[in-house]
């Protein structure tokens, strides 16, 4: 008896294809959203899964200089950010204060509850995408793409701990230390804001400002800005870490630094208040 | 000893290495030549675990690389010194800071000790006074001096070089091919030397592949090419302006 050979596999319909065709972009973009992060966590867990690399010789030093780097050669401009921040909260508090009624030490409640739960961190957060998430995406990819991470890898180091630990850690311990600064010098120019506004003191202010203060507002924006600053940097050595290309490459990766630094920030942020408040 | 076996790879379905086949002696100079683009930094890049392959295995001292885990291959890596085509200095660190990294990384010198080996690697490729300058303050043929300097701090069991003498002038050539020289018959260091300066090979080689087109037609010593009637090594070779038989660069 002869044997029939097997039918050939069936040809997807044009229907299908057409669905395929059309299905196919939706997809890539969350597969690729998914991918990313797969290779952010890969770099992460690369970066703090050897603990016998973290020896304090190796790393000791750096961290001291990233911490120098991302906190107090930061300082000058986020207090000038959160000085900013602090006048135009009382500025616009005195402008919608039209009812009689309302005592003037609200001012100070506001700028307090401002300050302290989200200005304080979140502008500090967006002036350290630009100046310190750019400035590591930069250096990484600089790096990257001129051979001295391959470098550090040929010579038998883990390159993704020596560069991204240092940084990350740099980032999670000087983040609260700016944060604080921030509040500080938002809070004073607040208060000068008022005296200098005529329409309330300093006094009216300072007690507007202890009326609902809790300490929980200060730890909420201390883990706050530790959530951020760890954020802020390990995206950053995550795009400077995977450049690619020349000078371009390194573009891109500081760009992206800068952005997904900044969009991940509100998600945290949002997250934060969410599960904390 | 460094074996490569049936090693292939592709980057976005390209393929650049096909079913390489090489061994590297110890003690020896092994040159890789080849025209641009024929695969030989990629090569390079295996024998110290920088790219995967994608069939193949490479193997240093009996340990496969694709059977590491990663602690161990940091560890077989500690093997090598690795001069990379750019020279790849770290922007940030002065020379003396780029010679003596791998040395503060890795060995228990003292300060003074780990200064004293690398004005030593200065000195060896005549750069002795470059020591306080910053990358950026070289010329490039300096900073692949330098780089050569901080592959050879710790005396590493093998030095990879990529293209070693391109880019410098005869003198300092010249000077580049002696110290491998010398680092092989002094020290015993096993060599790598991808290049396609036929000067360089005829002066330092004791054995020499031919990488053509992804994969090695031809591998012999200096007297083998001297009567190697492969048409595309010939071509190769005489592409180098170099006539087989005539005598090596001179100073």
């Amino acid at each position: 008896m002869e044997l029939s050979p097997p039918d050939p596999p069936a040809r997807p319909s044009a229907f299908a294809e057409r669905l395929r065709d059309a299905v196919a972009p939706l997809w890539a973009v969350p597969a690729g959203l998914l991918h990313g992060l797969g290779a952010y966590l890969l770099l992460l867990a690369r970066a703090f899964n050897l603990p016998r690399d973290l020896s304090p010789r190796l790393y000791g030093r750096n961290v001291a200089e990233q911490m120098v780097q991302v906190g107090i050669d930061s300082i000058p401009i986020v207090a000038l950010a959160t000085a900013f921040s602090g006048g135009v909260v009382v500025v616009q508090a005195i402008y919608q204060l039209e009812n009689p009624l309302l005592p003037l030490t609200i001012v100070g409640t506001f700028a307090e509850q401002s300050i302290l739960l989200e200005l304080g961190t979140l502008v500090t957060a967006f002036v350290l995408c630009g100046r310190v998430g750019a400035r590591i995406a930069a250096e990484l990819g600089t790096m990257r793409v001129k051979e001295q991470i391959d470098a550090l890898e040929a010579m038998g180091l883990n390159s993704v701990s020596y560069l991204v630990v240092p940084r990350v850690v740099a980032g999670v311990l000087m983040f609260p230390v700016l944060y604080v600064v921030a509040a500080v010098v938002g809070m004073l120019v607040g208060a000068v804001t008022a005296e200098l506004s005529g329409e309330l003191t300093m006094g009216t202010y300072w007690e507007g400002a202890r009326l609902f203060f809790r300490p929980y507002d200060v730890f909420f924006g201390l883990v706050k800005s530790v959530v951020f600053g760890f954020v802020i940097t390990s995206i950053a050595c995550y795009t400077g870490y995977r450049a690619k290309g020349g000078a371009s490459g390194v573009g891109e990766a500081t760009t992206r630094a800068a952005v997904l630094g900044c969009v991940y920030v509100l998600l945290a942020d949002y997250l934060c208040a969410a599960i904390l408040l | 000893m460094i074996e490569v076996r049936a090693l292939s790879k592709s980057f976005d379905g390209v393929s650049v290495l096909r079913d390489v086949d090489l061994v590297v002696p110890e003690g020896e100079v092994t040159c890789v030549i080849g025209r641009s683009g024929s695969g030989k930094s990629v090569l390079m890049r295996h024998l110290v675990g920088l790219l995967h392959p994608d069939a193949g295995r490479v193997i240093v001292d009996g340990a496969p690389l694709d059977e590491l885990t990663y602690s161990e291959l940091r560890t077989v890596r500690r093997k090598f010194g690795v001069l990379f085509q750019g020279g790849a200095l770290f922007d940030s660190m002065t020379a003396h800071q780029n010679v003596e990294f791998p040395l503060r990384t890795f060995t228990d010198l003292t300060r003074r000790e780990v200064r004293q080996r690398a004005d030593e690697c200065l000195a060896l490729v005549e750069l002795p006074d470059a020591g306080s300058k910053m990358p950026s303050e070289l010329s490039g043929g300096q900073q692949k001096r330098v780089a050569l300097a901080r592959a050879i701090a710790i005396e590493p069991k093998y030095i990879l070089y990529d293209e070693p003498t391109s880019g410098l002038d005869p003198e300092t050539s010249n000077t580049i091919d002696e110290l491998i020289d010398r680092l092989g018959s002094t020290m015993g260091t096993t060599s790598v030397v991808v290049t396609h300066d036929m000067h360089s090979v005829l002066s330092i080689a004791d054995r020499i592949a031919f990488v053509h087109d992804g994969t090695i037609p031809w591998t012999g010593s200096v007297d083998d090419l001297h009567a190697a009637t492969d048409p595309t090594l010939l071509s190769f070779v005489r592409a180098n302006e170099y006539q087989i038989g005539a005598p090596a660069r001179t100073a």
